[in-house]
């Protein structure tokens, strides 16, 4: 399956992708920023995320709550997201609210600066500290995305530290630190452009040279600290955590191939043999033949530098301890690296990634997405249509030689939840 | 640099939702396709009459476990083998229930919808219910309900229909039962309400992608065919709501950071006949982002990451209610705001303006809610739970764009309730309660889930 895909450059810098599809009268507009918590300073960790929020607030031509409501109105949905290393913002529109669209985006990456009030900054920061709340502290394991990154990267790396920051750090953040982070990060040639959908390419090309291509170039980013990792982490780091939780949960972390290496795609294919759906390897032993586990999973981070990592997502049943699931899951870890996979095994996760990359197309802001994805990585947009090939060319081999260089008791970091009463029964 | 002026939008193109076609098959078995021939993709939904309100009093959650159990081994595949086959298919096969129906499900290309419409067929006419698979479930949902003494969203949601529904009503048992009515499930449990509900009769087979009305209606019959179920009678649901005027209730969770409140009332069965206004009105209230509510607590004040309404549409009336977590100290001020924009709503008519937020948002987002075989798949089901018209998708852009400022005031006043409003607040009762007494609500009553 091809989709098509024409990209091309503005004199800017910006990296502009447009991928038609007439089958409904509707398109996404997907931008993606090369900048992420890795591109933070320290004593600013979370800034990217409260950046992130800061440009629905409203622009040079756009009012403080418009940018929300303009697309809404014109029957569209929209959000953005903050990662390591990027941040995106996309909406999907009626296909006639193209422009509108496409203005509202160029307007904030032009003309951001003219909206920022200290009084709009203390609202968001308020708001980003209750997200804080609500999906890290007031939730079951809801550190484990900050306290895995700290483990498994060294100090020093810029993907160390939290992504949705410290309340110390957000406090701190000033209108100096946006105008800052704007003019450095929030460039055209630190972004790329995607419209996917129901549109029409000289249209958008003359739509996109319309608002987007005055906008100066940005001056350049400082580079990131050094990214370079060896290729395992050389011991077995642990962490315990006392958590307000009943059962214990494990995340057993691997540092893997990075995003788009030649090894990355046996990487994905083990961690859907090991923990991917109930016939992998972890459910089949754990939840089904033991009873251990309630609940099994098994994904690639997928960062696209330094290195990624395989995590394996193990939730015990009441009853069972902590030592007794991190043993269990090591006991599956090492007869992979035994027995190695087989032939069939590695059928059965080709064809489940087949249909989820086929899923995932059917949508225009996934795909628009997907396309961002690899034109910020990579350059290339057009890598999307090379996916499922690179997928299919994986042998059991191959996942059996990433298994024996990764999966070892020199590469693995344990991040155990377990609940505070660590000492009481609790089954 | 010169910023090019607003621009407006473009001549609207035509959009039809898919065509769908239906067939009845000689046992009396439903099929409904879409055919969607835009990429190589067939969903495939079975939609059983057999949701939590079918669970038998004292039994509550054997509809749950039934439907969850249903993919776990079959007289032909035991569950590991039956997990194996789907997804060398490249699919997984997804079992559960809501309120009013069962469903199963899977989504694969069409080159493999004969081997996964065969595993289809067994898993809802022979499913094997071994009693260790089903006790296993049966943990699986105990070890949930532990769980949730610490995860404050799932425990406000179940302690607010706990509160607001009658005792006995059925909605006032969380749909997957609570630990004392899951304790007395097993194997025989669940192997009789399968006899009892699962057959033709109670069940519809929804196709949607790349697959012809014949190939559908085949592969039906083939897999389908032979199967043959008594008449089933309907069960009436006790949705009656406490009706004992404004209160309060607090579950203590020490040093939360923040508290889960949850403020509403009874609401409306699906099929009322205002659903359009309603749902119109509650868009402008609190369903969309620009929503009265969510600009009031998060862009104005900050007091949340996010607030939202909604009715919560099912056969009988599913409650209304307001959901959000905002930051401990300020629960009261939260609290008032939203009792705030509830009475706001009732007492002025929205402008012009306003009521076209909502209505353009329910108009122009309609074609990008069915990109998928999946959405289209569910909106179908839909439409058969409910008995809507057959020309509900073809007219629901229509019927929204005609609801006007009196009618959304209409159904302000009529379905809205600030006397009735039931207030569940999960959160540290030693900063909150004293805080939240002040706003003399009406009763408060305290909980202390500490274990």
């Amino acid at each position: 399956m091809r989709i098509p895909i024409t990209s091309y450059r503005l004199d800017n810098g910006l990296l502009v992708t447009v991928s038609p599809d007439h089958s409904a009268p509707l398109v996404a507009v997907n931008l993606w920023y090369h900048v992420g918590s890795a591109n933070e300073r320290a004593g600013r960790t979370g800034f990217a995320h409260l950046f992130e929020h800061m440009l629905f607030q409203g622009s040079e031509h756009v009012g403080s709550n418009e940018h929300f409501e303009l697309i809404q109105r014109a029957g569209g949905t929209l959000n953005g997201s903050t990662w390591l290393d990027r941040t995106n913002y996309f909406e999907t529109v009626p296909s006639n609210q193209l422009a509108m669209a496409l203005w509202l985006e160029a307007d904030r990456m032009g003309a951001l600066l003219p909206a920022m009030t200290q009084e709009k900054l203390d609202t968001q920061r308020d708001v980003v500290k209750n997200e804080r709340r609500w999906s890290v502290d007031n939730q079951p394991y809801g550190t484990w995305w900050e306290r895995l990154p700290a483990l498994a990267f060294p100090d020093t790396h810029p993907f160390h530290h939290s992504l949705i920051g410290s309340m110390d750090d957000l406090s701190a953040a000033s209108l100096e630190d946006i105008t800052e982070f704007f003019r450095t990060f929030y460039t055209p040639d630190n972004a790329v452009l995607t419209i996917a959908g129901d549109v029409d390419e000289a249209e958008a090309r003359r739509l996109v040279e319309l608002y987007f291509g005055p906008i100066p170039k940005g001056a350049g980013k400082p580079p990131l600290a050094p990214m370079e990792l060896p290729r395992t982490f050389g011991d077995w780091r642990r962490v315990t955590v006392e958590d307000d939780v009943m059962v214990p949960r494990l995340f057993l972390a691997f540092r893997s191939p990075v995003f788009g290496h030649p090894e990355y795609y046996a990487a994905s294919v083990c961690a859907t043999i090991l923990g991917s759906g109930k016939g992998s390897r972890l459910y089949a032993a754990l939840v089904r033949e033991t009873e251990l586990a309630s609940d099994v999973g098994a994904f690639t981070y997928d960062l696209s530098k330094g290195a990624d990592l395989m995590i394996a997502d193990v939730t015990a049943r009441p009853g069972v301890s902590a030592e007794r699931l991190e043993a269990e899951v090591a006991a599956e870890i090492d007869r992979l690296r035994r027995d190695g996979v087989t032939a069939d095994e590695v059928q059965r996760g080709l064809a489940l990634i087949e249909t989820g990359y086929v899923s995932a197309m059917q949508s225009a802001g996934d795909r628009a997405d997907k396309l961002s994805m690899f034109a910020t990585y990579f350059g290339d947009p057009a890598l999307a249509n090379e996916q499922l090939e690179r997928y299919q060319a994986v042998t059991a081999a191959d996942v059996t030689r990433f298994i024996t260089s990764s999966l070892g008791e020199d590469n693995r970091a344990s991040l155990l939840f377990v609940p505070r009463k660590a000492s009481e029964d609790i089954a | 640099m010169t910023t090019a002026p607003r621009p407006g939008a473009g001549a609207p193109r035509h959009y039809e939702f898919p065509h769908t076609e239906r067939v009845t098959l000689d046992n009396g078995l439903r099929v409904v396709v879409a055919n969607i021939p835009r990429l190589p993709l067939v969903t495939v939904l079975a939609l059983v009459d057999a949701g939590s309100s079918n669970d038998p009093s004292g039994r509550e959650g054997v509809a749950s476990l039934t439907a969850r159990a249903l993919t776990e081994g079959t007289t032909r595949l035991d569950g590991a083998s039956l997990a194996l086959e789907m997804e060398r298919l490249g699919s997984g096969i997804d079992s559960g229930s809501d309120w009013d129906e069962a469903m199963v499900h899977l989504t694969v290309m069409p080159t493999r919808l004969e081997r996964a419409m065969t595993v289809m067929g067994d898993v809802l006419m022979t499913p094997s219910f071994a009693p260790r698979d089903v006790e296993r479930l049966r943990a699986e949902r105990l070890a949930d309900l532990l769980q949730q003494q610490v995860e404050p969203r799932s425990l406000a949601h179940d302690k607010f229909s706990e509160v607001l529904f009658v005792a006995g009503s059925r909605y006032g048992v969380p749909s997957s039962g609570r630990t004392a009515t899951v304790a007395h499930l097993d194997a025989e449990a669940v192997r009789a309400f399968h006899a009892a509900r699962y057959g033709p009769h109670t069940t519809t087979l929804i196709f949607s992608g790349d697959v012809t009305l014949e190939r559908a209606v085949a592969l039906a019959h083939a897999t389908l065919g032979a199967w043959t179920q008594t008449t089933v009678s309907p069960v009436a649901i006790d949705d009656q709501p406490r009706h004992e005027g404004r209160r309060v209730h607090l579950v203590h969770k020490s040093d939360a950071p923040q508290t889960e409140l949850r403020v509403g009332h009874g609401g409306v069965p699906r099929r009322h006949l205002d659903y359009f206004p309603i749902t119109v009105m509650n868009a402008l209230l609190g369903g969309l982002f620009s929503s009265r509510i969510n600009l009031n607590l998060r862009e104005k004040n900050g007091y949340t990451y996010g607030a939202r309404s909604g009715f919560d549409w099912r056969r009988g009336a599913g409650p209304f209610v307001v959901s959000t977590a905002v930051k401990t100290e300020v629960t009261d001020a939260a609290t008032r705001e939203i009792l705030h924009e509830i009475a706001r709503m009732r007492e002025e008519t929205v402008s012009a303006d306003e009521l076209s937020l909502a209505t353009a948002f329910l108009d122009g987002v309609f074609p990008i809610r069915y990109e998928t075989t999946q959405a289209v798949a569910h909106a179908m089901a839909t439409a058969e739970t409910y008995g809507l018209d057959t020309d509900y998708y073809s007219r629901y852009r229509e019927r929204v764009r005609s609801v006007t400022a009196d009618d959304v005031r209409r159904v302000a006043r009529e379905q809205l309730h600030p006397e009735q409003l039931v207030i569940v607040a999960v959160g540290d009762a030693s900063v909150i309660r004293g805080p939240l007494e002040a706003l003399q609500l009406g009763a408060l009553h305290i909980e202390d889930t500490t274990v």
